[in-house]
């Protein structure tokens, strides 16, 4: 197996590029994914090998993308669609929420909606309103569907191989700090991350940290301000459904417990994790688990932008804080 | 029980002033020379606006931004048949109604060097920023609607892309607006594209403007290139909601001459020849020739404006870059009165700057 060094567009470019030719069923659809190859590149050179049939630029429309991916997927085919940012997503909730998600519940198992949304998420790129937003929350909330988040380019091809061939909607949310963060090998051909697993980043004894996309990769950095707690840091990679033998297994081990994302506080997944490790690790911990997280505001304008966004530090001083209580 | 036709629906096209500056006399508005140089005057300075925004962003100095270049036309000769106590609903290519409604360019930078502390001290009834495209049009519907309810004789004017039109927003904005003959008036930019699709492949329509038939009300497709064009009817549409009359739909037809924003490399998607032969067209070029016809004109004019504006502009730029918002300001604005999670929060935040800032 050939094995390139890429970033994380190049990585999910490829995981296309090969689910495309494994599987003809499988389409991409979305604004500007066809001729300008998506506005992160990330669908580049697809329209020229599969033609506009399956790659599709659509008129501008999120309910009418992910409402049609609905009756494709029900048909037979295994839409790819893409949310251009995260923030327009809020347009597809009535379609997952009032359909996609239950069609196999509603029917019975009689049909099933196989489908992919991708879609940028996330702050720190200077972006405008809407386009610095973690929304995962929202689809963690809708009983149905998955949802998953790569912090890696490495494991975003295998992840999102494994969301394709997924029986069931997948919302793949894509860390866009990351886009072009940083390289690393991703063999071609076939591989896949399994969904609903998180994996360790690192092992450690003392203080168990979680989290996911982008700001598993600021944990990493936090890792370096605090060498004398050894830290076992989790990368969730699916949130939903939540993978709850790592959690409980790492937090028995070590007794405190951090959770680190970019979503507001009040609901985002931290508050579920906390309320499972009190159902499943209560009598083991030594301390109140602790939260680093964005606020419950809307994430502000680039020149505040900065002091929403959990840093090295904010997590650092949250593990020694936790360590030493 | 024959078959037959019972309906037949057509969209007019509007063009006052042709690309070389000639004016058809019978359709000339009534302007004073007041007004004619306050068009020129603010779609200049529109330019010089978007202009110094991408070299700013070029250097590092603002983030996104999307250029209305070849697009003044539009929103300048729009924006000036409005009352001012009419309501103004941009989406966001609309800086040019923006500078027509009063707005301080100062401001408009500062928003596009990413602070919503803008807003702090706009002129009212000029409505926030629409980044979510065609979310607003509904919300122009409304507060026209609301305007009727209350038996205020104001109109509300909103602005939306050609790609916009594809977005179920734009089709029950139009039905609502169509069912309680709200005083809206829906300027469509139609410049073509709708970032890399082109207009043929967002709609099978011919027009956009025919769009509005559909929901029952008057639908024009304008040259969106030609000042007099757009501002003439939009006076009329405008005159025509407040009193009574109902919405229309008014197609600019346009053409956006640079990219999409600043993130965008217009290259993979069009020909520069299509922007060449847009390019003749061009509606500052156009209104120019048609004040030197007037006598208002000459090449002295244009140096003393592009100076004069050249520095209002520095002067904005230097005063938006100077601002500073707080950090406060995050929580601040969220609600009426804020809640105990959030001031715990913004505690946290500073006492952690400040821990930083010591440290
Ligand atoms: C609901 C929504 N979807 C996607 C986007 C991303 N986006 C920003 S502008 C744009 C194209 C808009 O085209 P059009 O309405 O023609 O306006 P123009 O940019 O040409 O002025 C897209 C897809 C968005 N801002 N909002
Ligand atoms: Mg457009």
């Amino acid at each position: 197996m050939r094995v390139a060094k890429l970033n994380m567009v190049q990585a999910i470019n490829l995981a296309l590029h090969e689910e495309m030719e494994r599987d003809p069923d499988v389409i991409v659809m979305g604004e500007d994914v066809g001729v300008d190859g998506g506005v992160f590149r990330v669908t580049e050179g697809l329209l020229n090998k599969f033609g506009s049939e399956r790659v599709i630029d659509t008129p501008l429309a999120e309910s009418g993308i992910v409402g049609t991916a609905i009756g494709m997927a029900v048909y037979g085919l295994k839409p790819v669609a893409e949310i251009q940012f995260e923030g327009f997503s809020y347009m597809t909730i009535d379609q997952l929420a009032a359909h996609a998600s239950r069609i196999r519940n509603r029917s019975r198992g009689t049909y099933h909606c196989p489908m992919v949304i991708r879609s940028p998420y996330g702050g720190g790129v200077r972006a405008l309103e809407h386009h610095s937003e973690a929304v995962a929350t929202f689809y963690i909330h809708i009983p149905g569907m998955k949802v998953v988040i790569p912090s890696s380019p490495y494991d975003a091809k295998g992840l999102l191989i494994s969301a394709i061939r997924d029986p069931d909607p997948v919302f793949f949310f894509e860390p866009k700090r990351l886009y072009r963060a940083f390289r690393e090998e991703v063999p071609e051909g076939e591989y896949t991350v399994p969904l609903g697993e998180g994996k360790k980043l690192t092992e450690g004894d003392d203080v168990t940290l979680i989290s996911w996309g982008a700001m598993a990769r600021v944990c990493l950095e936090a890792l370096k301000l605090v060498k004398d707690v050894s830290v076992e840091l989790i990368d969730l990679c699916t949130l939903s459904p939540l993978d709850d033998k790592i959690i409980t297994e790492s937090v028995r081990k070590t007794g405190r417990a951090v959770i680190v994302h970019e979503e507001p506080r009040t609901l985002g997944l931290g508050a579920e994790i906390i309320a499972r490790i009190n159902e499943k690790a209560f009598l083991y911990l030594e301390a109140p688990v602790k939260r680093v997280t964005g606020y419950d505001v809307p994430v502000p304008l680039p020149k505040l932008e900065d002091y929403y966004l959990p840093d090295a530090e904010r997590v650092a001083d949250a593990i020694k804080e936790v360590a030493t209580f | 029980m024959p078959r037959k036709k019972i309906l037949e629906l057509s969209v007019d096209w509007l063009s006052i002033l042709d690309p070389e500056g000639n004016v058809d006399e019978s359709l000339e508005p009534d302007l004073d020379k007041g007004t004619l140089e306050k068009i020129y005057r603010t779609m200049v300075l529109t330019r010089l606006f978007d202009d110094k925004a991408l070299k700013l962003q070029r250097q590092g100095r603002m983030y996104t931004f999307g250029a209305s270049l070849g697009q003044e036309a539009t929103t300048v000769g729009s924006a000036f048949a409005l009352n001012p106590d009419d309501w103004f609903f941009p989406a966001f290519r609309e800086q040019g109604a923006q500078i027509a409604r009063g707005i301080p360019i100062k401001l408009l930078y500062i928003y596009w060097m990413g602070s919503e502390d803008a807003y702090i001290g706009m002129p009212l009834r000029n409505f926030t920023i629409a980044i979510p495209v065609s979310t607003q049009i509904l919300h122009a519907v409304g507060a026209a609607w609301a305007a009727k309810i209350k038996k205020e004789k104001i109109a509300s004017i909103v602005y939306f892309g050609d790609g916009a039109t594809s977005e179920g927003d734009f089709h029950e904005g139009m039905n609502f607006a169509g069912v309680f003959k709200t005083p809206t008036v829906f300027i469509c930019q139609n410049n073509q594209y709708a970032i890399s699709l082109p207009r043929e492949r967002q709609t099978a329509s011919k027009t956009l403007a025919q769009k509005a038939l559909a929901y029952g009300f008057e639908g024009i497709q304008v040259d969106g290139n030609d000042a007099l064009a757009v501002y003439s009817a939009t006076k009329a549409a405008l005159e025509k909601a407040r009193s009574g009359g109902g919405p229309t739909l008014i197609e600019c037809f346009t053409y956006r001459l640079g990219a999409h924003t600043t993130s965008d490399d217009p290259t993979k998607y069009r020909q520069m020849v299509e922007v060449e032969e847009w390019k003749k067209k061009d509606p500052i070029k156009r209104f120019q020739l048609y004040l030197a016809k007037k006598g208002i004109w000459s090449q002295d004019y244009e140096d003393k404006l592009i100076k004069e504006l050249t520095a209002e502009i520095e002067k904005a730029v230097e005063e938006a870059e100077a601002y500073k918002p707080g950090v406060e300001n995050i929580f601040k604005y969220v609600y009426a009165e804020m809640p105990s999670n959030l001031k715990e929060q913004m505690d946290e935040l500073l006492a952690y700057i400040s821990k930083k800032t010591e440290g």
